[in-house]
């Protein structure tokens, strides 16, 4: 990015900023990160601890959705019984893309105390989900939590938009060429 | 009132319905009550006024290996009495009678029980699983159930 010089500037100093388009995109998604509401077990009472006062996450843009559909990402925050699985699996389906799963803890990361003898528990949501963050702890710390949403901005910097779909939509074109010369 | 002058009392007005005092090395003290009975037994531990039990704290179920059981944990809010009772069910076909309409709390414990143990609750209005998803195979708390290597698709 930078700005152009005022002397040389034809639209007469109007402040314009030069920039890549995908960083100026990136900018605006990383930094206002909408997450669903929701939450299945002890830890999210930790992360009502990170959404109060004294943590305050609103400070880096992110902002709790009631409804699927305007969420940015969905925190896994806790245990996930099977029967709970369908439900989020159905969720995480309803959200729009661009998506990010953050998983939170040890039973959404592998199971936690029931990856053994639980015959309940999905042994982590990485078995249904992409997974995005994994935050480590019983329950993590909020702290730790800043930490995964600063990670999770992070990799939304990073993202590479115009070429990915360039390079989605070359390798469809290849493989229905295959498709087609193997018919 | 102790276990055994509850016990006592039982005997005097309910006969053979109710069979005996165990006391355990641990735990409490429990009166074991014939299972095919247990709908007169809890309503005259419900009524009888030096009794009065008119709170189920607990209802919950056990696996003895050959037989299957229902605890009673009850108490009286009246007089500060409480009481263990427990009837044991065969494992082949283990039915009860409901206590539902005696104490409305036991809804939700014998559908958990239900649930868990497989333990069927007669007239019971609305018998079904309560935690497990309601196309859950076998009973989880059950000492020989062999949890599943898959549901719908997920590995356990």
């Amino acid at each position: 990015m930078g700005l152009l010089n005022k002397l040389d500037d034809p639209y007469n100093a109007g402040g314009i900023v030069l920039g890549v388009a995908e960083d100026i995109l990136n900018w605006g998604r990383a930094k206002s990160n909408w997450y669903m509401q929701f939450g299945l077990a002890c830890c999210a009472i930790e992360f009502m601890a990170v959404n109060a006062a004294h943590f305050d996450i609103m400070r880096y843009g992110n902002i709790p959705r009631s409804s699927p559909r305007q969420s940015d990402y969905i925190i896994i925050s806790g245990t996930v019984t099977l029967k709970m699985a369908e439900r989020i699996k159905i969720l995480y389906e309803q959200m729009a893309e661009p998506r990010y799963v953050v998983s939170m803890g040890s039973c959404a990361n592998s199971g936690g105390p029931y990856w053994k003898d639980g015959y309940h528990v999905l042994k982590g949501i990485d078995k249904i989900l992409p997974v995005d963050v994994y935050i480590p702890g019983c329950p993590p710390r909020p702290e730790a939590f800043e930490e995964g949403i600063i990670k999770l901005q992070e990799k939304i910097q990073m993202q590479e938009i115009f070429k990915k779909r360039a390079k989605i939509a070359r390798e469809d074109a290849e493989k229905n060429q295959s498709n087609i010369l193997t018919v | 009132m102790t276990t055994k002058e509850i016990f006592d009392t039982m005997k005097q007005y309910l006969g053979n319905d109710v069979i005996e005092v165990v006391t355990p090395d641990a735990g409490d003290e429990y009166i074991v009550v014939n299972a095919e009975k247990i709908l007169d037994v809890a309503q005259f531990c419900r009524d009888f006024d030096e009794f009065a039990f008119d709170y189920l704290t607990l209802l919950s179920g056990i696996d003895c290996g050959e037989t299957l059981g229902v605890v009673y944990h009850l108490f009286s809010t009246k007089n500060h009495n409480k009481v263990v009772l427990k009837a044991f069910v065969p494992r082949e076909n283990p039915t009860l009678h409901t206590v539902e309409r005696i104490w409305r709390a036991a809804d939700w414990h014998e559908r958990e029980t239900y649930d868990m143990f497989g333990i069927v609750f007669q007239e019971h209005h609305n018998l079904i699983r309560i935690l497990c998803p309601y196309d859950w195979e076998g009973y989880p708390l059950r000492k020989d159930y062999v949890a599943p290597t898959e549901y719908h698709g997920m590995p356990v």
